[in-house]
């Protein structure tokens, strides 16, 4: 059994296009953990250089987002449904 | 992942180009809707970031999945976001740059003094490096006619 995780837009690509996806995993952090090893080009997306999930990419467990939970300790279920929600950030000043 | 360029509805660009009027000296931005590189709507987002909207801007989750919803109403899709560039050039910064997501369009429209200039369009290199210019074209308003 597993996990499904939703993944948004800009990253399909990195999942043969495909919308859901399933991981295994008891917490957060593994289940994406083993979506990136399955899908290695989406690490770089998902993870900053220093290993930690960049600030504007947004995790929930169904409609909860993790920073409000346990972050990347958030126990996950084959009953919850994992998000990949983007921030978009940007703009001309440092 | 294989387009290359986006073409704005006339409708579409001059959304953007009103947006970054409107909010200026503030920075504008929005999600950027249609299919195939043709973007055929332009849907205007809160600015909500903390960090001082003249220098920044931000979509939260909330208003990036709205503009998925709208997207999915209009059976389209997110081809990416625009934002205004207040008195600076229409080009990506270094923060552009660390923030950026793939595949996605981003177009920047700079407005100097209030009055919107140029428009371009970049995309972010698969291994984040940079980003690269694609061809930003403006549709022929008699195409706009019927669709």
């Amino acid at each position: 059994m597993a996990t499904k995780i939703l993944i948004p837009t800009p990253l399909r690509g990195y999942t043969g296009n495909q919308e859901e996806v399933e991981a295994t995993g008891s917490t957060v952090g593994e289940l994406l953990a083993n979506l990136a090893s399955e899908h290695t080009e989406l690490r770089k997306h998902l993870y900053g250089e220093d290993g930690s999930l960049r600030n504007f990419v947004n995790i929930y467990v169904n409609d909860d987002d993790i920073r409000y939970l346990e972050k990347e300790q958030t126990p996950v279920t084959d009953d919850d449904t994992v998000s990949i929600i983007p921030s978009v950030a940007g703009g001309s000043g440092r | 992942m294989g387009r290359s360029g986006l073409t704005l509805r006339p409708a579409a660009a001059s959304a953007i180009r009103h947006h970054g009027r409107e909010t200026y000296p503030h920075e504008c931005c929005g999600a950027l809707i249609g299919l195939g590189g043709l973007v055929t709507a332009a849907l205007a987002l809160p600015n909500t970031t903390d960090d001082g909207p003249r220098r920044r801007f931000l979509v939260r989750p909330n208003d990036y999945q709205a503009a998925e919803r709208h997207a999915a109403e209009l059976e389209a899709g997110l081809l990416g976001f625009y934002h205004s560039h207040p008195d600076a050039p229409a080009r990506p910064s270094r923060y552009d740059l660390e923030h950026a997501w793939p595949v996605f369009s981003y177009v920047i429209i700079g407005v100097d003094g209030g009055d919107p200039g140029q428009m371009t369009s970049w995309r972010l290199r698969n291994d984040r490096s940079a980003f690269d210019e694609e061809q930003l074209i403006e549709a022929d308003p008699d195409e706009d006619a019927g669709v």
